[in-house]
């Protein structure tokens, strides 16, 4: 089944790269259509995934809502369209959506041949390990033997093979396409060891059998910056996007919460008037209205909001801030000023 | 249509237009180039197309390093290699499971197949019951249903009881001891080697002794201590030149031995499971095919059912059990592509990987499609030149 999918999006890719041109439009097409096409995870807990009412819900589906608010000021008009690793490229090359919001990792090769441009960061990221309890490793250093799960066409797969040739260490590959089937043959013994992103594993924990009995290893082998990516060669579009994730980190900084957000517009410092659109009109140029980021707030909240809601330390995944605190709080998170 | 194929008295004068030969040569010269221009058309404006959208194309990355590792090896392959070494490994593991496939499903499919016809009524309804089972599932839950139904939960490597052959079966596969052979060892490849051409010969050479006098020469016995006694006997002669090496638990895993993972096994029996079900449907239809006459004649003749079956019917069977055959065999090495599943590295598995890696899609579609092409053409063109060598000629 899963190949016969892989197949009809690969045939249709080759379809719509013979037929589509290259568009330089997006935004006048997002608003024609009235609706914004967001690519994310078929289902990663915190991240990407549908609650019981089937509604889309975490960190990447926050983004997906931020630019529909900054483009509609109405956060619901997005379509989603959950793809797996090896579907998502395809899709955003071949117009079948907007923006790719899926824990994707920024990297050169992807920026440069691949007819991407990624956004910004929205969640730095490292690849990690998991084991069961009853093993007692405590070092990835002791993992040499070991049958390790990885999802297929990832990053992880390839950090994985060099972190062990370079540490002169042997393993056994078991390489599955969907996460989802990578976490239950891990689950069922088939492995010893789970590795994907940090963050990716404290969301599988939560899928085990028992999550208590599995521990994540100190060790962090990768730089994994995962960011919304927009097909290359609209800058108009690439603009929008960039902006909206600065305006959410702007609004963390300077205290603009989406409960405030009304009282703020009243609000004597300029930056906060800058980024509300009551100074003067920074939308325009992008073809957006000025109130755009205050729409994004509005909608979601700010990055601090979003990231507590979906993967915070009062959510089920239990994630530290850590590189993903503003840089005023000794992270990485640095929104560009709006002026 | 009704006028191209009215008889047209050819008269001196009459206008080319209304020429047969002329309209057939102008008809398909067309067709071709409109064709032609077709295919162009699409490869031009994809090709522009990719560059307009900042895409890299060409097969330039299949000289560029892999990165990733692959389960199951058959060649050496490390991450270093690149990615055309990757495919290049991927496809020798599809034609190991597709190979292995084919032999098991055409062994199952035999059997059951003749079991269909058994007068035995238990035989007889094992093969339909298996026969209506699994022409009936679809191959991807037959696969599932073996990884995730029986492979997936035997216990675990660790713990395992030891035993003295050294033979486990774990959710990580089948481990058992491997030889490790020395220097010494080629004398008994060079035996076995010996031992099929004499075996070749004894076939040739009883038949034609049994096409001249009539008389039957044993075959079978001599057969098999020319191709297993012999090697056997020079492996003893030049004193066991092999080690066993048996599979030990480390931390882990069972290391050493010989491995089977459970994502081929799982596959390879699927497969053949699935396949064989439609074989014997082939092979029964075959029997049935040849006129009750020939039988009648054979137990006449004072033949033995087992010999009537093996002499008389499934020769001219085969005429009619070949062709779809074929078209089976040809199936079976497509679904192994069912393995990207469960994770086996075949072709479609390992190139969606490089896809991925690599971002080149329609470059790993061409490849996907050239290798199956290749490797059905090449079983088309094997079985028609058996069938052309099964046909009753005619004397």
């Amino acid at each position: 089944m899963k190949s016969k999918l892989l197949t009809a999006v690969l045939g249709l890719s080759i379809a719509g790269l013979a037929a589509g041109t290259a568009s330089a439009q997006t935004l006048e097409t997002v608003k024609d259509r009235g609706m914004l096409r967001c690519g994310v995870n078929t289902g990663l807990p915190g991240f990407a995934s549908q609650n019981d009412q089937g509604e889309w819900q975490g960190l990447d589906v926050d983004y997906c809502k931020a630019v529909a608010a900054a483009v509609f000021g109405d956060a619901s008009k997005v379509q989603y369209s959950p793809l797996s690793a090896v579907q998502r490229f395809p899709a955003l090359q071949n117009n079948e959506i907007d923006l790719l919001a899926r824990n994707t990792t920024w990297t050169m090769d992807r920026d440069t041949t691949l007819g991407l441009a990624f956004a910004g960061v929205n969640y730095y990221d490292g690849q990690g390990f998991m084991v069961k309890n009853d093993l007692g490793v405590n070092s990835a250093l002791e993992l040499s033997g070991a049958t390790v799960c990885v999802q297929s066409g990832t990053t992880t797969e390839l950090n994985l093979a060099d972190y062990f040739r370079v540490n002169n260490m042997e393993y056994n590959p078991v390489v599955i396409e969907s996460q989802s089937d990578v976490n239950s043959a891990y689950d069922s013994g088939r492995c010893d060891v789970l590795t994907t992103d940090a963050s990716g594993l404290a969301a599988s924990r939560l899928e085990m059998a028992n999550p208590d009995n599995h521990t994540i290893l100190p060790e962090i082998i990768s730089k994994e910056p995962l960011g919304p990516a927009v097909r290359q060669g609209d800058d108009q579009w690439l603009n929008i996007v960039q902006w909206t994730h600065f305006a959410l980190l702007d609004a963390e900084e300077l205290g603009v919460t989406m409960d405030n957000v009304d009282e703020m517009m009243e609000s004597e410092n300029p930056e906060i008037r800058r980024l509300l659109g009551q100074d003067k009109n920074f939308g325009e140029a992008v073809g957006l209205s000025a109130d755009w980021a205050a729409n994004v707030i509005k909608a979601v909240g700010n990055y601090g909001e979003i990231f507590e809601r979906n993967i915070g330390v009062n959510t089920p995944l239990k994630i530290q801030r850590g590189q993903n605190a503003l840089w005023t709080d000794g992270g990485l998170q640095y929104g560009m000023p709006i002026r | 249509m009704s006028v191209e194929t009215q008889p047209m008295p050819r008269e001196s004068g009459s206008s080319w237009l209304t020429n047969p030969t002329v309209r057939s040569i102008v008809i398909q010269v067309s067709l071709i180039v409109a064709l032609v221009a077709f295919t162009w058309w699409i490869i031009d404006n994809t090709a522009r197309n990719l560059a307009a959208a900042n895409i890299a194309s060409g097969f330039g990355f299949l000289w560029s390093r892999a990165g990733f590792d692959i389960a199951i090896t058959p060649i050496p392959y490390t991450s270093n290699d690149t990615y055309g070494h990757a495919i290049i490994v991927a496809i020798i593991n599809t034609l190991i499971v597709a190979s292995t496939g084919i032999a098991l499903a055409t062994i199952l499919g035999f059997i059951v197949g003749i079991g269909r016809l058994s007068r035995n009524f238990l035989i007889r309804m094992l093969s339909t019951v298996y026969v209506e089972t699994f022409r009936n599932i679809p191959p991807l839950l037959v696969i599932l249903f073996w990884y995730f139904g029986v492979l997936s939960v035997l216990s675990g490597p660790r713990g395992v009881e030891e035993n003295v052959f050294g033979v486990y079966l774990t959710n990580r596969g089948l481990q058992i001891p491997s030889l490790i052979f020395e220097a010494l060892a080629y004398a008994s490849v060079f035996a076995f080697v010996i031992g099929v051409a004499g075996a070749i010969y004894l076939a040739r050479r009883n038949k034609k002794i049994q096409l001249a006098t009539g008389e039957r020469k044993p075959t079978l016995w001599p057969t098999v201590g020319l191709v297993v006694g012999l090697p056997i006997l020079a492996f003893l002669l030049t004193g066991l030149p092999a080690t066993l090496e048996y599979p030990t638990a480390n931390r882990f895993n069972l290391a050493g031995g010989f491995q089977v993972r459970p994502e081929y096994i799982a596959l390879w029996l699927a497969l053949s499971i699935y396949t064989g079900a439609f074989i014997a449907e082939i092979v029964r239809a075959g029997i049935l095919s040849v006129s009750k006459g020939q039988n009648e004649a054979a137990s006449a003749l004072g033949l033995k059912r087992g010999h009537a079956l093996r002499l008389v019917v499934v020769p001219q069977a085969f005429r009619v059990i070949i062709p779809p055959l074929t078209s089976q065999y040809l199936n079976l090495t497509k679904n192994s592509s069912l393995g990207l599943a469960i994770g086996y590295p075949e072709l479609v598995a390992v190139g969606s990987t490089v896809l991925n890696q690599s971002g080149q899609s329609i470059e790993i579609v061409v490849i996907w499609m050239t290798v199956y092409l290749t490797i059905s053409i090449s079983v088309s063109i094997f079985m028609n030149w058996f069938n052309a060598k099964m046909a009753l000629v005619e004397r």
